[in-house]
């Protein structure tokens, strides 16, 4: 009782603006429920592919996995609409599939290949589908948050009714230009949804070791931007997240800053021998906190039966396979490709 | 003990303006911070403080009167114990070191965001103003691009840019203009004045003191189908976002394998101006022209100035587009066409020669027009380039030059280090040696941050004798 009335005056003051509503916890449906766990698992099991291919020496130079994130991507983006849009940095793989992407079109540009998303002339970092309203993919750090709040202006120039979801980590949430384009969304009350993914660590920088204030979703204060700290491990705290940022940012009220707490267990990048962390670190989050095994019990209490499961489980295990087995049979680009797309006319 | 109050200069590159109002009538008591009289140019109005206490004495210009050259003695000012209007009587007293009164620009002054407070000055003969002076040389030769009997308008690179703008606005909704004070204040430089109130706060955009974020908010609504063109208030500040004009827009075709594209111009004033040092005066060109994925332009008069900015904003590619704040003032014959769109990529002779090719950019072309009128005193003929696109580079018409002249000298402002004149420099040595009489040579400024002082700037400055000397040097005479 004690320790929480100093928890709570620990607490910034009453806000005397209007806020966004406490999320709650999504009250999802059995199909919803499985949808959920089907995204997460494709995730996983995908990046678990991609990781075995770099070791395989198919994928080179930087491959940023997503695993133990899913539920945020999953959570957020199921609330989304064919309006709105999507940006990220460069640990981009699962959002690109949840923006519906094939698979096949993602692993075979891990591979550097022609039939790859970008005619394997991005990679892993620099992904882009204009056509399922995914705009990359980025491979420097903060750069997508003001680029995210330009696709939130072109959204609100249109009036089109969309929003943009800008994701960044930990580590972006400490570069000047978050704050410029913070400042400008807030001014402008662009559509866009700020998601801080924190994963605890910048590479191999803790939050506490590189944040002044390591409560980020506080970073939006002196903006005026709400922000709001949400279990970034459960699939349906995020979504109820996702859905009061949504009625917030589509009533014209202008950004929000959603803190996804969540936690990699891979490496920053497959070259990271993480040395900064402890194996039973790592283990514990696994154990105690895993999204995919979260929701396992949900349907469990749901009363989805284990060989249903399976049964999803190894349709996933088919897709996953099939795109890897055809990205790395699919030709590399024709080395005419070398001079295309660098202009769009010709002078 | 009377003072000569003299005619001041809002910008470093005022010579006349128009006396508009007197504030103050002889005989008339004035303290230090009066303001006495309003002075006018085309772009700005000022109020002109007094310095010093005093007696109005004989006011010398009355007000209304137009072209007063500054440094024009407008008025004199009495110390205690004299009369007004007696100042002739005592010319002998006259101070050598007259005070300068103090020059405060209004909310409406407009030369710059460094010119506003000016003091009035005798005209110093700077490196600035020298390439401003030659900037008044036009195209010898008729552009081929104008159609035979076209009626010309004399328009400032300023109002060209400005009607670019609108006219593309107009036809396309997705075009829209943003930066720090283009909308209320009408432009840091008076580029975007009158768009605010026609195409309203939707479409004119006054940002934050913020480049790195409006660049990127300016690149990704380009991803986002929209048709940004971003003013930098210089190209200096454009340092802040270069990362998203190299990183985001230039790029992104090509790592999207062709399939999202960035449509977006990024314009502003580049190079030297006039004596605001070494931070403020940089010529951007070789910096973007050695990015692939960017269209770079740097136009030199008021008709490639608007063709070529229409030709930019509709261009499917980002293109950089660097104008020069000492061009803008200066009027060009510019077509009055319903839709003057220039080619990009394409070079353009300006005056036909045939023993040297001078070839050069922007501000760069005035001064190699000027250097060829002296060179032709002389007996020798040159033939003068202006690139006008940096990127892509039109190679054609500068080897086809110096496959008849056999002699080229590159002129630019800017410095010669891995410059544009390298590159022509590379491009004559790899595909026009057989036609080479001579080195090629560069003529640009001293590799050194330009400096403040009036006397090092005009040093460090490139200028019409420097041409006619790597003139000399390339045609073999002294």
């Amino acid at each position: 009782m004690a320790r929480n009335a100093r928890a709570k005056s620990a607490e910034p003051p009453v806000p005397n603006r209007e806020r966004p509503g406490e999320p709650q916890p999504y009250q999802a449906s059995r199909d919803e429920l499985l949808q959920f766990y089907k995204d997460m698992l494709l995730i996983r099991r995908f990046e678990e592919k991609a990781g075995q291919l770099y070791g395989l020496g198919l994928i080179g130079g930087f491959c940023h996995l997503y695993i133990g994130q899913e539920a945020v991507a999953v959570g957020l983006q199921s609330a989304l609409t064919e309006k709105d849009s999507v940006i990220t940095g460069y640990r981009d793989h699962g959002h690109m599939l949840l923006c519906r992407i094939p698979p096949k079109d993602v692993m075979a540009e891990l591979t550097g290949r022609q039939a790859g998303i970008s005619k394997g002339k991005g990679g892993s970092m620099h992904m882009f589908s204009v056509e399922h309203k995914f705009y990359g993919g980025h491979g420097i750090v903060g750069a997508q948050v003001s680029l995210g709040a330009g696709l939130g202006f072109s959204h609100k120039y249109n009036n089109d009714g969309g929003v943009c979801l800008a994701y960044f980590g930990d580590g972006a949430a400490n570069q000047g230009q978050v704050y410029e384009a913070f400042n400008m969304a807030e001014l402008w009350k662009l559509p866009i949804i700020f998601v801080i993914e924190n994963n605890q660590y910048a590479m191999g920088t803790s939050v506490n070791r590189a944040s002044s204030e390591d409560q980020l979703y506080r970073r939006g204060e002196s903006f005026r931007i709400p922000g709001i700290q949400v279990d970034g491990m459960d699939v349906l705290a995020a979504r109820g997240a996702a859905e009061e940022a949504l009625a917030w940012v589509r009533a014209g009220k202008g950004p929000v800053i959603l803190e996804m707490k969540t936690y990699r267990y891979r490496g920053h990048s497959m070259s990271d021998p993480a040395k900064y962390r402890s194996r039973e670190e790592v283990q514990a989050v696994r154990d105690k906190s895993d999204p995919i095994e979260h929701v396992k019990k949900l349907l469990d209490a749901k009363g989805v039966k284990e060989d249903e499961l399976k049964a999803i489980e190894a349709e996933i295990r088919k897709v996953v396979n099939e795109s890897a087995d055809f990205a790395e049979s699919t030709p590399e680009p024709d080395p005419k490709e070398l001079y295309t797309d660098v202009l769009v006319e010709k002078y | 003990m009377a003072i000569d109050i003299k005619m001041p200069a809002l910008s470093p590159t005022m010579e006349e303006g128009t006396l508009a109002k007197w504030l103050v009538k002889e005989g008339d008591t004035v303290k230090s911070g009066d303001i006495m009289a309003e002075i006018e140019t085309d772009k700005a109005t000022m109020e002109f403080e007094a310095v010093d206490e005093g007696t109005v004495g004989k006011i010398l210009v009355a007000e209304g009167t137009d072209n007063v050259k500054v440094g024009t003695v407008i008025m004199q000012l009495q110390g205690e114990g004299e009369e007004a209007g007696s100042a002739d009587k005592a010319p002998a007293e006259t101070k050598d070191d007259t005070p300068e009164p103090k020059a405060k620009a209004d909310a409406k002054k407009d030369d710059g965001v460094e010119d506003s407070a000016h003091p009035a000055q005798e005209k110093v003969e700077t490196g600035a103003r020298q390439m401003f002076e030659a900037a008044k040389h036009d195209a010898q030769v008729a552009d081929p691009a104008i159609p035979e009997g076209t009626e010309m308008v004399k328009t400032t690179v300023r109002e060209a840019l400005r009607d670019a703008m609108a006219e593309e606005m107009r036809a396309d909704e997705r075009v829209f203009v943003m930066g720090e004070e283009v909308a209320q204040y009408q432009g840091a430089y008076k580029v975007t004045q009158g768009l605010l109130d026609e195409f309203g706060d939707k479409r004119v955009i006054d940002t934050p003191i913020t480049e790195y974020g409006f660049a990127g908010v300016g690149t990704g609504a380009a991803m986002g189908g929209l048709r940004p063109i971003v003013e930098f208030m210089t190209f200096n500040f454009a340092m802040q976002a270069i990362d998203h004009i190299v990183n985001s827009a230039a790029k992104t075709n090509y790592m999207s394998g062709g399939q999202m594209r960035c449509p977006i111009v990024f314009r502003g004033p580049n190079g030297a101006a006039s004596r605001v040092g070494a931070q403020h005066s940089q010529n951007y060109g070789p910096w973007y022209a050695s990015v692939p994925g960017l269209i770079v332009i740097a136009p030199y008069d008021a008709a490639d100035a608007k063709g070529l900015l229409k030709a930019a904003i509709r261009s499917t590619d980002p293109v950089v587009f660097l104008e020069n704040e000492l061009l803008y003032g200066r009027s060009f014959d510019v077509p009055k066409l319903d839709d003057w769109v220039l080619p990009i990529g394409k070079a353009r002779i300006m005056r036909e020669g045939k023993d040297v090719t001078i070839v050069s950019y922007s501000i760069g072309v005035g001064l190699a027009l000027e250097a060829a009128d002296k060179l032709a005193e002389e007996g020798i003929d040159a033939e003068v380039i202006d690139l006008r696109t940096l990127r892509p580079l039109d190679k054609d018409t500068v080897l086809k030059s110096l496959a008849k002249t056999n002699r080229v000298v590159v002129a630019e402002e800017g410095w010669p280090t891995c410059s544009i004149a390298s590159e022509i420099v590379s491009t004559c040595m790899e595909e026009g040696f057989d036609d080479l009489d001579a080195p090629v040579i560069r003529v640009c400024n001293e590799d050194v941050p330009l400096p403040y002082a009036a006397n090092l700037e005009k040093l460090a400055l490139i200028s019409s004798d420097k041409i006619v000397a790597g003139v000399k040097k390339v045609v073999y005479k002294k």
